[in-house]
């Protein structure tokens, strides 16, 4: 038998290793040399393979398929024929894990994908390099995703392009329950009717995600939103009547949330015809051509609300490291993907919208069936991105699962408190 | 003479070191230097870029420590949540894992069973099938339609839409009672900014499908250690039991059990460390979600250092599930610590004694 004592010794041994996989993954290839990168050089070679004028450059992407890498690959790939820089795309599986380790290792990838959540976090600790405002065609972009990237007045990073929410319907669905072109609903009662008339059997009228990144678009509607101008606004009458009017229609059942439904998102739900309506983004596309490609669907805008037409955008940029060793090369490489032909080829090979506005007409005219989600970005609100928002985000959507059986107000107020913190006041 | 003797043994001790200096070397490369590492940046204002030890990052006290004990905010309510949640995994993961493991070894380990050897692999096999795969397993079968709620419904139940479902089971139990709503002396602020209404909660009902998939996974490997403890038992302690009168529960929970002590506790540390560090799950099945129920220190850790850049917090949630983990070790150790310290020796020999002399030492 084994004496007590080593065994005690042993397993708090075998106890303290995984907690500190962290701190090893944490401290990633640079140990204990000052890899502070201020200057720009890590002073150690920058990337792996430096071929080329000033070394190659890493692309690091989250991506949502094969279509998607194989499109990076390719436009990457012409880039540096063009440039005589070499490059490579590295597809991560968890992006901003991979980021923060290449940020605290001090050999970070030069250029990546970077999304509003992450922004504040990177910026904060000086990994990303703010080139916005030196873009030549910063002007072309939409303006409200020039906003979505820039902290205290500084236009961090090119957005690559971007997606707003609108109501997506089962045209068969739609028709089955008796309703025409002139049902389509363009206020709140017109969606609560015709949600209830979709309610039939085990189908329910409209269906979302249990989360801000939804729901978010009926506070616009409702003329509210959670950041105001740096202030929280989160308990403005606005957004509490946005939860009430959501909760009134989860009260008749004219609305489930996915997850209620059986289905991971709202577009599994509408894919597997749980749903007759959902609002989601336009990623819907793409995810119901592969998966559910015999679901008939039209695209129309949110319908509006008291506060008048409202919806969500989301983006992602395309971050540039500030201890990137060749940052005149990474950020050619970024003009080139964020110009406007390319943005056009992305937007072919994986259904995103581009982000500069001379190519909205263009988009919407080869897409005409899609051309509610570009209307949306007249009209569009950013989900807030300073410092801190995303943990309150987080907060608000684990109690936005429970809305069915909570008070809209209680909800809202302790995120405004939450947000005061984040915000500083 | 005394001096060589000395000397030789100095030589000794050189050679010792350096055939010790590997592992020495690597375990301090490894283990010791990264744990000081971590110390360092739980207390610093490092945020996650170019080394901890530059003359940039400054040193904060016990700051990151405060936030999530003791300033009331978000930082600390979530730890308060992932703490709750994780409490609950516990106490139900290892005693129902201890317990199966147990009754399986002890059924595995009869020498009636005809397919031994089959049972002790299957009973093994979750053991070595990797986590994440275990967790997409799960998802399926305690999907809303999955396998687990097909069941129930044969039965005439409707089963919950397990991984979505929030709500803790004490709460589901209370509501059967017409207890919907908490009195209002539940609703004040409590320890860690979680309402004492929240901290009684129970595990959540995503949580208890975790619970379950910690039992189907662990109880085969520490089915085995018993199974070893079990086959290095004396027989003739058992015989003399049996010659005594003792029946088969008697002579188990009396002769066998205890003689298992030492294994137990083994089986039990390993549990508690593993339940408190309980991770992959969470990051592969849940993360974190719904309304944060399976949040734990493990995986808030990770998302503070790695998503919200706020490194020293992240570090110093670990140090404190360090603490937790030894205090529970140390608590366990007290209630399982054998009163008499010279029973061990008398229990040994009472064990190779013949049955003349039989239970003395072994049916304590």
């Amino acid at each position: 038998m084994i004496p007590t004592p080593r065994i005690t010794r042993r397993a708090l041994t075998a106890g303290a290793v995984p907690i500190l996989g962290l701190t090893l993954a944490a401290c990633g290839g640079s140990g204990f040399e000052d890899a502070d990168s201020d200057s720009g050089g890590t002073g150690s070679g920058g990337s792996d393979a430096g071929s080329g004028s000033g070394g190659a450059l890493s692309v690091l992407i989250g991506s949502s398929g094969d279509a998607e890498t194989k499109a990076v690959k390719d436009a990457v790939a012409a880039w540096s024929q063009q440039s005589g820089t070499a490059a490579e795309v590295i597809v991560a599986s968890d992006l901003n894990q991979q980021l923060s380790q290449g940020f605290a290792s001090g050999k970070p990838a030069d250029v990546f994908y970077l999304s509003t959540d992450a922004l504040a976090g990177f910026a904060g600790n000086g990994s990303i390099e703010a080139y916005g405002d030196d873009l030549a065609n910063k002007a072309d972009f939409f303006p409200k995703l020039v906003e979505a990237f820039t902290l205290d007045g500084t236009f961090y990073a090119a957005p690559k392009d971007f997606s707003t929410l609108a109501l997506i319907i089962n045209s068969d669905l739609w028709s089955a329950a008796g309703l025409t072109d002139a049902d389509i609903p363009t206020d709140w009662d017109g969606l609560h009717a015709a949600a209830t008339k979709l309610t039939q059997g085990d189908v329910v009228g409209l269906s979302m995600g249990a989360e801000y990144q939804r729901l978010g678009a009926f506070m616009a509607q409702a003329g509210g939103e959670l950041v105001t101008d740096g202030r929280a606004t989160a308990d403005s009458p606005q957004n509490i009547e946005a939860l009430t009017f959501v909760k009134s229609m989860m009260a008749d059942g004219s609305l489930k949330f996915a997850k209620d439904l059986g289905a991971g998102w709202g577009g599994e739900a509408f894919g597997k015809g749980l749903a007759a309506m959902v609002i989601e983004g336009n990623w819907i596309t793409g995810a119901l051509s592969n998966d559910f490609p015999d679901v008939k669907y039209r695209v129309v805008e949110l319908p509006a609300g008291p506060g008048g037409k409202g919806t969500l955008q989301f983006s992602n940029a395309w971050g540039l490291a500030a201890g990137s060793t060749n940052k005149d090369q990474a950020r050619s490489l970024i003009e080139h993907l964020t110009s406007p032909e390319q943005q056009m080829a992305f937007a072919k090979a994986f259904g995103v919208m581009p982000s500069v506005q001379s190519t909205a007409e263009d988009w919407s005219a080869e897409y005409p069936d899609l051309a509610p989600f570009m209307a949306g970005a007249g009209y569009a609100k950013n989900p807030p991105a300073q410092a801190g928002t995303s943990d309150v985000i987080a907060d608000l959507n684990s109690q936005l699962e429970t809305l069915g059986s909570s008070d809209p107000k209680t909800i809202l107020n302790s995120v405004q408190t939450n947000l005061q913190a984040a915000l500083g006041g | 003479m005394h001096r060589r003797r000395h000397r030789l043994l100095g030589k000794d001790a050189a050679a010792g070191w350096l055939f010790t200096l590997p592992v020495i070397v690597i375990l301090g490369l490894f283990l010791v230097v990264p744990v000081l590492m971590a110390l360092w940046v739980s207390l610093s204002d490092w945020t996650g870029r170019g080394s901890p030890f530059s003359s940039q990052v400054g040193f904060v006290g016990l700051r990151n420590y405060s936030a999530i004990l003791s300033e009331p905010g978000l930082a600390q309510r979530d730890f308060g949540l992932a703490l709750r949640n994780n409490l609950y995994y516990v106490l139900a993961v290892v005693p129902l894992q201890t317990v199966v493991a147990l009754l399986l070894a002890v059924a595995v380990n009869q020498r009636a069973l005809r397919g031994k050897g089959f049972f002790r692999t299957a009973f093994y096999f979750p053991s070595v099938t990797s986590a994440v795969a275990i967790t997409v397993l799960w998802l399926f079968l305690f999907n809303d339609n999955g396998v687990v709620n097909k069941a129930i419904s044969f039965i005439g139940l409707n089963g919950p839409n397990w991984f979505q479902d929030p709500r803790g089971v004490v709460h589901v139990l209370l509501s059967w009672f017409g207890v919907d709503s908490p009195p209002a002396a539940l609703t004040q602020r409590g320890p860690l900014g979680v309402t004492p209404w929240e901290w009684l909660a129970g595990p959540s009902v995503a949580m208890s499908a975790l619970v379950l998939m910690a039992v189907f996974t662990t109880s085969g490997t520490f089915m085995l250690l018993f199974l070893a403890a079990l086959q290095a038992l004396d027989p003739e302690v058992e015989e003399a039991a049996m010659m005594d009168g003792a029946g088969a529960v008697q002579r188990f929970l009396r002769v066998t059990l205890p003689q298992l002590r030492p294994t137990l506790f083994t089986v039990l540390t390993l549990g508690l460390i593993g339940t408190w560090q309980v991770f992959d799950q969470i990051y592969t099945g849940t993360q974190g979600g719904p309304s944060k129920t399976t949040l734990t220190p493990a995986y808030l850790s990770y998302t503070s250092a790695f998503e919200s850049q706020r490194w020293g917090q992240g570090a110093a949630i670990s140090f404190i599930l360090f603490a937790i983990i030894v205090i529970f070790t140390v608590l366990q150790r007290l209630a399982l610590v054998e009163r008499d310290p010279a029973s061990r020796s008398r229990r040994r020999r009472a064990a190779a004694a013949t049955h003349a002399a039989p239970a003395e030492g072994s049916v304590r």
